[in-house]
């Protein structure tokens, strides 16, 4: 533009070389929108096909989770993202929406569970720690059901194991939860072998249903004659050895736990089924307790305190545990105003007869309720009696003693229905006072005073007769005055002779009635003495005159 | 303005050299008698081949923002960024000047240029009149901002290349990344085949 103008001298202007066209030049441009369609067509493609499902899991909190943030991993394998969060219209729950990679597709059924890892410290361990930086993100546990499914609601917390984790769920029952939780370990021979997975209240409230996993290999050692206990806390025990102080690991003690195994002479059973329901017990000793079978329930009426004597406590035939006291209370008879402490309990006619099956000769255990009873009135007939007997002296604590008095008074068993009331002795140390009791009764009834009466009337007559004697031999004096002087003289002689025979100081005869009289009066203070001495220490007629 | 235009006056100046021909007599194709270009009145095929290479654009620019430009994997997890969701995430996290640069350049940038483009093609074909001087102007920007739009392009390839430490942390450019330097690269072919005189030559037709 710079130049000026020039006079355009267009004659001179050269003519163009003429060049052939190339035909196919115009059209070569379309490839590049077609290749971008077809480009485009493919991408479009291959991302509908590769996107997944759009699902929904609902969450209890929204703590940590981020639109388009989060993400949904199997296996720490990210195969989705969560790319909406919001609230529930009525504002309960977090319900976030997450589109998932497209072979994450089978996950999606009836019975897959999500929840969110977080951070978490237990007793049992630490998980989670990654999380700490990164924010939470969700996890799955694929289900094996066959219908599909695409809302979900998130578990509250991480279950204690996953699907894929091979081994076995069993059921527990139990009274009270104890001190186990979720993730507590289930051991087998100290073993850790599997977790409590979960733990729920009955409906009714009457008891706690306890859901515990038990990992392969170790599942096949469930079976269905296999106890479950309490193996938490320490188990001291003393015994003939010395102290035993018991546990099954020192975490137990810190979280509690369960064990289980198979009593030593259950026979071998084939494994447990799944989910099979076993009862949980409360000590080792109570889960190896032989299964009673048969249970007769009898009723003990004691006369005497029952102090000492707890529900549990053993019925014991001769030092062998053949029953359990499951109540004891006290009544009394309006009319004669007694009272009795009838003591209910169990017992388990079954460990009678192993025994006398060992010996030999066996007798079948009724099976009848009535058979029963013919059984127990036998053995009352034949002298059972019950006795309350101190176990331990140190903490007071009774047992029952069951055993056979052939001497015992003969009671008439006369029950028809359970309980059955089995006669009562007295026990041992009570046997003892009763007897003392009779001991003291029976010297109440001697009759002292009587016997001093007698006494002082033996006396009076002997001085009677000294003074009659005296009397004649007066009178013989007076009497034979007249009489001849020889006779006198003779007789003087004689009364003489019979004066110093009887009435001299040193005279025989008054030596021996003066003797008698003091054995008398001797023999008279003894019993008095005795008297006093049984009023004061009666019981020295037992165990002898104690020292002043 | 009236003039006399080189097509009026049936010459040929090609665009190598500047040498002026007269127009060969029977053959369709020509070239330089000096310097051997091909020489043409009008861009050859003007229309049709700016159309194609914008309907490939059009096509293109779907993908290059829907799928992830970066995938950013860190220690704590891996990020897939489109175009949007980083001016997005710039502009939530306060940045919103690099926000702005970011969406003019990456968004705006490309779209306003297809529809531009197409905007001109389609007022070509109809033979209007309309704002001529305008719609040469917006010609000529598009032309000097077309090559910007590129940015995204460097920055993501430079993130590529710098960032690699591993399992610590590394960018990977998405298949979006692709699509929108073929977009880029597409408008700029596209921008050059169109030949602006094409505005003009209604006016010649109409005086003509």
């Amino acid at each position: 533009m710079a130049d000026a103008p020039r006079e355009p001298r267009l004659p001179e202007l050269p003519e163009a070389v003429a060049a052939p066209q190339r035909r196919w030049a115009p059209q070569l441009i379309w490839i590049i929108p077609i290749v971008a369609v077809l480009a485009g067509a493919w991408l479009a493609v291959k991302t509908i096909l590769e996107s997944g499902p759009t699902i929904t899991i609902s969450v209890k909190t929204g703590e940590g989770l981020e639109a388009g943030k989060t993400k949904i991993k199997y296996k720490d394998i990210e195969i989705g993202l969560i790319n909406d969060i919001h609230l529930t219209s009525d504002r309960k729950r977090v319900v976030a929406t997450a589109q998932l990679d497209k072979d994450a597709e089978p996950f999606l059924v009836e019975d897959t569970r999500f929840w969110a890892v977080r951070p978490q410290v237990t007793a049992a361990g630490v998980s989670g720690l990654g999380t700490l930086l990164s924010g939470p993100y969700i996890t799955v546990d694929p289900g094996h059901a066959k219908q599909k499914r695409r809302e979900f609601v998130a578990l509250d917390v991480a279950p204690i194991v996953t699907r894929e984790e091979p081994g076995r769920t069993f059921v527990l029952r139990a009274g009270d939860l104890g001190s186990h939780d979720v993730g507590v370990p289930v051991y087998f021979r100290r073993l850790p072998v599997g977790e409590i997975v979960s733990r729920e209240l009955d409906k009714g409230g009457t008891g706690v249903t306890i859901k515990i996993f038990v990992r392969a290999p170790y599942d096949q050692y469930v079976t269905a004659n296999t106890r479950f206990w309490n193996a938490s806390g320490i188990d001291v025990s003393l015994g003939a050895t010395g102290v035993r102080l018991e546990t099954e690991s020192i975490v137990s003690i810190l979280i509690g736990g369960l064990a289980f195994q198979a009593r030593p002479d259950a026979e071998v059973a084939p494994p447990a089924e799944e989910n099979h329901v076993f009862h949980l017990f409360r000590t080792r000793e109570e889960a190896m307790k032989r299964p009673d079978v048969a249970v007769v329930h009898v009723v003990f009426e004691f006369k005497e305190s029952v102090r000492g004597l707890s529900e549990g406590a053993p019925v014991e035939f001769r030092g062998v545990t053949i029953g359990e006291v499951i109540r004891v209370r006290t009544e009394f008879d309006p009319r004669t105003f007694t009272f009795a402490q009838p003591v209910e309990a169990y017992l388990y006619p079954e460990r009678l007869r192993a025994r006398s099956r060992d010996a030999g000769a066996g007798l079948p255990t009724p099976e009848t309720p009535e058979g029963i009873r013919k059984r127990v009135q036998i053995f009352v007939e034949h002298g059972m009696r019950a006795q309350l007997r101190t176990g331990n002296l140190l903490t007071g604590q009774k047992f029952v003693a069951v055993d056979l008095f052939p001497r015992a008074p003969k009671v008439k068993a006369g029950f028809s229905k359970p309980p059955f009331e089995i006669p009562t002795l007295p026990g041992a140390l009570e046997d003892i006072e009763e007897t003392v009791a009779g001991i003291l009764k029976k010297l109440e009834k001697v009759q002292y005073e009587q016997i001093g009466a007698d006494l002082r009337k033996v006396t009076v007559t002997l001085d009677e007769v000294l003074k009659s004697v005296d009397r004649l031999v007066q009178r013989i004096d007076a009497e034979l005055v007249g009489e001849t002087r020889s006779t006198l003289q003779a007789a003087r002689a004689a009364i003489e002779r019979a004066d110093r025979g009887l009435l001299a100081p040193d005279a025989s005869l008054q030596e021996d009635v003066r003797e008698t009289l003091r054995e008398i009066a001797r023999a008279a203070d003894a019993l008095r003495s005795l008297a006093d001495l049984l009023e004061r220490q009666p019981e020295s007629l037992i165990r002898g005159k104690q020292a002043e | 303005m009236t003039a006399t235009t080189a097509v009026e006056a049936g010459l040929l100046a090609c665009h190598a050299c500047g040498l002026i021909h007269r127009p060969p007599a029977a053959a369709h194709g020509a070239v330089c008698a000096r310097c051997g270009s091909s020489l043409h009145f009008r861009k050859p095929d003007s229309l049709s081949r700016t159309w194609a290479l914008l309907i490939a654009s059009w096509v293109l620019i779907v993908p290059a923002n829907v799928l992830p430009v970066m995938k950013t994997g860190s220690l704590f997890g891996s990020e897939k960024d489109t175009i949007f969701s980083g001016v997005v995430y710039l502009w939530t996290s306060g940045s919103w000047p690099l926000a702005l640069i970011l969406f003019t350049a990456s968004i705006a940038v490309p779209f306003g240029k297809l529809a531009a483009l197409t905007f001109l093609l389609v007022s070509v074909q109809q033979g209007s009149a309309w704002a001529r001087r305008e719609r040469t102007r917006l010609y000529r920007v598009l032309e000097f901002v077309g090559r910007w739009s590129m940015i995204d392009i460097y920055v993501a390839a430079m993130l590529t290349a710098l960032v690699q430490f591993g399992s610590l942390m590394n960018i990977q450019a998405g298949s979006g990344a692709i699509a929108f330097g073929t977009v880029v690269v597409l408008t700029m072919f596209a921008a050059e085949s169109f030949d602006p005189r094409l505005i003009w030559d209604p006016v010649e037709k109409k005086r003509g």
